[in-house]
């Protein structure tokens, strides 16, 4: 220690130590850090971004405001519990709405929103755009109503109200059968369009069934993979794997020949005379359907979690078991099916998540009675273009499946899952 | 997002652009089998042969057609240049802004007599639920097939025999949605073609429909994908079942298979071509929409597929079946004796209800 | 396996001690029902087990890697075996309190295996293993996964429970330190053949055979052939030159071939004059002090791996390496064995 006078230790080029630690230390995360860039970027992208988007349209309503901005400003001095229409100030901000939205194109989107919530505004909107630009001059009022009477419903009036504000919670009102009114008021919808609610009871409760078929068929497989010899257990392994790669819907189209009425299975039972002709079961296009092929699909999700916890569990547990008395059935129950819990838990909760989300296998085989929440999602999407109300059941089925998580966590412990 | 959205596009354009400087390269979204086959023969190889510099890349995707030109729009990122869509998913599409307004008359081709294109495609198509965002190219229909070996003696023939299944019994299969299906039950009722939407209207008229339905309901085998009926009908799973009449054409005239053609209270619908907003090249889109949506490419292409051109100058010129050589004519929709009793769909007042009814056909059908 | 016969009395701690694969594991394994026994009997307490199920022989068994089950604390591995046997809820409590007082591990209770280090956990999978009273415990190179300190520790421990409780113990080890530390009788297993049944001393006083010589402590071979027999003793020309007299144990009379067998610390450098029974020279090759002793080692009639220790004594024998020197030794020392492979000049 040449340098005496000061009592920091240094490196040979004069760089305190501790900087240069750091400075080490810093570079190394950085590295690190960039090792990870692409896979965190690619999660952003196609994972967190998506998900944050499905969470704002959900609650986003700024296509009535944005497409609407006078109206929508005016109709906040009018009382929409008062019998009355509203002024003619309300109207006239209306019309030059309607002409601007009608040139640019965007009248048709905030027609479409509303239309939700009621039929027929869709028409309405699109008969108003084509003939308000006659409309010059006050009072404006008569003019529209001219239009179309439905102009002078309060009705109509009251829904722009309610959905002035930037954000609404009719998405998910309606997500769970619900309606909202003009007064903040919420009741359940009319009986005959309660259908939410119940597609979502009926995708947990075929989930939950399906993910135990799944273990009951699975948990054997899984322990002959992992007691076999390797030579075996690795044919026995293609074999559940094999599934994984074949098309999904050359599998479930495989089904249905199997399945149907003039079946494969149908047509052996005629000929082995179990079954008439005339008693040829229905085995697809409906629960059944549903049940069998969304099972075969998922066991691979069940068997390979469960198969790498077995192939884990040391032979002695169960050597050590009879040896200390315990009969195979006691040793099977007592040491080893405790040991492939986390196999049971982790096997399980993928099949149920996956099971949830699935609408292909639903949509084809699934029928009138065996189809899921995400076939009606689907139809949103893709046919509806109601992504608001897609979104909202998408955020309701991601909380369910966060809340079994966290269900799972307080009974099982998650610590205590295996993925593999 | 958007940044990194606009920055890969611009970076994508320049990488074209460098590679090639003059060649264009169209991507066209169809349907897929058989439909982008006819359209292939018909419009595409053509124009690629007379304009060897335009390259057209077919895309099968036309199912995810409103959800993904949505997708494109909103992100600013469109992929895709002209897309094969249903007339109602074009009057959705047109009314949320994300497809292009067309100008008939200066976007395509005058018939050859000199009959504006405006004048020239069948009244209406142009425009389907008051939008015109919509360049029809056929005429189809959903109708009924029925296996000619279920029943004895009489054979189904009209609409109410869809709905007897003391008469005619065995399964059927529709369409997983409310429409078609309520205007059928309605039709199968009594109710006379012009009532049915006014009735459809009211709550008892839906419940009406829905009654009628419930006759039928657990004999039913409902279908999502075009190709379910046709599969269903040649398996024997059901006996009678709604499908697409290009569908069964080819079930009947192709594949052979006992199947008849049930024709009454048939609904027309329109395919046709539409052009998402914000496309990349849209000289290149005219260029081609010009030719491919002239008389002869529409009437060629009903040389393949059995439906109808959306032109009156093409309907003369559909000839035969460019394989099986059979006179195509009495296999179209739009020919008289099939179209006798054509049930005159409504748009428009679909669009009206469509959030609302298929709520109350969902639980209907789930209860 | 084959001609195994093998009687274990009441109370002792035999060791079957073999290199891998030499059938000892699969002996255990037949004792305790988990490996069918293709022939003959096995008998407990003069009970034939053979078709007992392995749950009901009342063996109990410790495993190499212990298999103390994860799932359940301490105490619940303990009770596991009583559990079973529907012994009463109060005795099951007071015996396996007995128990971890007996592997001194009485607070370990409520812990998981998990929790426990590993010579912790040995300990608790020999309490498992005796917890319920068994005629016979089975022990499967239990020390195995230890580390040396550890093991040696442990090996004192095992063997004073079973002086304490006087159980029979059949050990299985690769490990001869351990099998010559803590057995009454030993079986060395070779090629699934018991070569030697007898005490820790006289295996390795008195190898039988040339496999035990030398899979017993440390050993010198001499190859050579037999020209003269005198009564229990013989004279054997060597391969490399010279005559020995040593002790006929295992070897044909006159024209066999043997291999001598003599123990590195029975060998006399330099020996008084005709104060032993055999004479002969060697050349220092190698030498390695080792404090108590020093090793040498020598090449002696053709073996350059011929090692001997010399105790760190007063009288010292100067030795520097490429040295030649007298070496001795008696002849009741060198035991003159069967020599397998004919004549093969390795080892």
């Amino acid at each position: 220690m040449a340098t005496g006078a000061d009592s920091i230790i240094r490196t040979a080029d004069g760089v305190p130590l501790k900087t240069s630690l750091r400075r080490a230390t810093a570079r190394r995360r950085v590295r690190t850090f960039l090792l990870v860039v692409p896979i965190l970027a690619f999660l952003l992208i196609t994972f967190v971004f998506p998900v944050i988007d499905m969470l704002f349209r959900s609650v986003d309503n700024q296509i009535v405001s944005s497409v609407l901005p006078r109206t929508t400003l005016a109709i906040q001095s009018w009382d929409p519990a008062s019998e009355e229409l509203p002024p003619d100030f309300v109207y006239e901000a209306l019309v030059l709405d309607v002409q601007d939205s009608f040139e640019d194109k965007t009248l048709g989107r905030a027609g479409r929103r509303l239309n939700y919530e009621q039929s027929g505004v869709m028409s309405l909107f699109r008969k108003s755009g084509r003939r308000a630009k006659r409309i010059t001059e006050a009072p404006f009022k008569d003019q529209v109503i001219a239009i179309d009477n439905r102009w002078a419903d309060l009705e109509i009036w009251q829904l722009i109200h309610q959905e002035s504000s930037k954000v609404t919670a009719s998405y998910f009102l309606s997500a769970v059968d619900l309606q909202i009114d003009y007064k903040g008021e919420i009741s359940w919808k009319a009986e005959e369009r309660r259908i939410y609610l119940f597609l979502f009871y009926r995708t947990l409760w075929m989930s939950a069934l399906i993910t135990v078929f799944c273990l009951l068929l699975g948990y054997p497989i899984a322990f002959l993979l992992a007691t076999l010899p390797s030579r075996h257990s690795n044919l026995l392994l293609i074999l559940v794997l094999l599934p994984f790669w074949t098309s999904l819907l050359v599998r479930t189209t495989a089904w249905i020949a199997l399945l149907q009425s003039e079946g494969v299975l149908n047509d052996l039972m005629v000929f082995l005379g179990i079954i008439s002709e005339d008693g040829r079961l229905q085995m697809i296009h409906n629960k059944f359907g549903t049940f069998v092929a969304m099972t075969h699909i998922l066991l691979p999700f069940m068997i390979l979690p469960l198969y790498s916890v077995m192939k884990t569990i040391p032979s002695s547990y169960m050597r050590a078991a009879r040896s200390l008395g315990a009969s195979p059935f006691t040793g099977f129950v007592k040491v080893y099916m405790p040991n492939t819990v986390p196999g049971i838990g982790a096997g399980c909760i993928l099949v149920f998540i996956l099971s949830i989300g699935y609408y292909i296998t639903p949509a084809l085989v699934g029928g009138r009675t065996g189809t899921f929440i995400s076939n009606i999602i689907a139809l949103h999407i893709g046919e509806t273009l109601n992504w608001g109300l897609a979104a909202a059941l998408g955020v309701i089925l991601l909380a369910l499946v966060l809340l079994l998580y966290f269900l799972y966590d307080r009974i099982v412990g998650v610590n205590n899952m295996k993925l593999g | 997002m958007r940044w990194l959205l606009s920055t890969t596009v611009v970076a994508a354009g320049m990488a074209l652009a460098a590679g090639s400087a003059q060649a264009v390269d169209l991507t066209i979204v169809s349907w897929g089998g058989a439909y982008t086959a006819s359209q292939q023969k018909a419009y595409h190889d053509p124009y690629m042969a007379a304009n060897p510099d335009v390259n057209i890349i077919n895309d099968d995707n036309a199912a995810e057609g409103l959800a993904k030109v949505r997708a494109q729009v909103e992100s600013g990122n469109v992929t895709w240049d002209i897309v094969d869509m249903v007339a109602a998913d074009a009057i959705t599409a047109c009314d949320e802004g994300l497809i292009m307004e067309i100008d008939p008359d200066t976007w395509l081709a005058a018939a050859p007599d000199g009959t504006p294109a405006s004048e020239d495609f069948f009244a209406g198509t142009l425009s389907p639920g008051g939008t015109n965002c919509f360049i029809p190219q056929i005429v189809y229909s959903t109708t009924f097939g029925y296996r000619t070996d279920a029943f004895e003696g009489d054979q189904p023939s009209t609409i109410a025999d869809v709905f007897d299944i003391e008469k005619y019994p065995g399964k059927r299969s529709l369409e997983r949605r409310p429409i078609n299906n309520l205007e059928w039950a309605l039709l199968a009722d009594g109710v006379a073609p012009a009532d049915v939407y006014g009735m459809l209207s009211t709550d008892e008229g839906v419940a009406r429909a829905l009654a009628k339905l419930d006759t039928i309901k657990d004999q039913v085998v409902w279908w999502t994908k075009g190709a379910q009926p046709p599969q269903l009908l040649a398996d024997g799973e059901v006996v009678i079942a709604s499908a697409y009449n290009g569908r069964l054409f080819s079930a009947i005239a192709e594949k052979n298979q006992p199947i008849a053609m049930l024709w009454d209270r048939q609904v027309f619908d329109l395919d046709g071509w539409v052009v998402p907003m914000g496309v990349k090249d849209l000289d290149a889109v005219k260029a081609y929409l010009y030719y491919a949506t002239d008389t002869q490419r529409l009437a060629d292409q009903a040389k393949f597929i059995s439906y109808g051109p959306a032109r009156y100058s093409s309907a003369p010129l559909v000839g035969n079946h460019a394989d099986l050589g059979i006179d195509m004519k009495p296999h179209m929709p739009t020919d008289p004796n099939n179209a006798k009793t054509l049930f005159d769909f409504d748009y428009v007042w679909w669009a009206d209800h469509r959030a609302e009814l298929d709520e109350v056909f969902n639980t209907w059908l789930a209860k | 396996m084959k001609d195994l016969n093998l009687s274990i009395e009441t109370g002792e701690f035999l060791t079957m001690l073999g290199p891998s694969g030499s059938g000892k594991t699969t002996c255990l394994m037949m004792l305790a029902g988990f490996e069918p026994a293709t022939h003959g009997e096995i008998y407990l307490n003069d009970r034939p087990v053979n078709k007992v199920a392995p749950h009901r022989r009342n063996i109990g068994m410790v495993f190499q890697d212990y298999a103390l089950f994860p799932h359940m604390t301490v105490s619940e591995n303990l009770a596991f075996p009583l559990r079973v046997r529907r012994t009463s809820k109060a005795d099951t409590e007071a015996k396996v309190k007995r128990a971890l007082e007996m592997v001194r591990l009485p607070a370990f209770g409520n812990r998981r295996p998990a929790q426990l280090s590993g010579g912790q956990q040995q300990r608790v999978a020999v309490a498992r293993a005796l917890v319920f009273e068994p005629d016979l415990v089975l022990m499967d190179e239990p020390l195995g996964a230890l580390d040396k300190n550890l093991r040696e520790e442990m090996q004192y421990e095992i063997k004073h429970i079973h002086e304490q409780l006087g159980v029979t113990v059949v050990y299985v080890t690769h490990d001869q330190s351990e099998a010559l530390t803590m057995s009454n009788r030993i079986a060395v297993f070779d090629d699934g053949v018991i070569q030697q049944l007898a005490s820790p001393s006289a295996l390795y006083e008195e190898p039988e055979n040339c496999f035990v010589a030398q899979f017993i402590g440390e050993n010198n071979r001499l190859y050579g052939k037999v020209t003269s027999v005198e009564g229990s003793y013989c004279r054997v020309a060597l391969d490399g030159g010279g005559t020995v007299f040593a002790r006929k144990i295992k070897c044909e009379g006159e024209g066999a071939r043997t291999i001598l067998s003599l123990r590195p610390e029975r060998v006399v450098i330099a020996p008084a004059e005709d104060g032993t029974d055999n004479s002969i020279v060697g050349r220092v090759q190698e030498l390695i002090y080792l404090g108590d002793h020093i090793r040498a080692r020598l090449a002696v009639a053709g073996n350059d791996e011929f090692v001997v220790k010399i105790p760190n004594t007063e009288r010292q024998v100067d030795l520097r390496e490429g040295m030649d020197v007298d070496l001795g030794w008696a002849a009741d020392d060198c035991r003159a064995l069967d020599a397998p492979g004919q004549g093969a000049q390795a080892g």
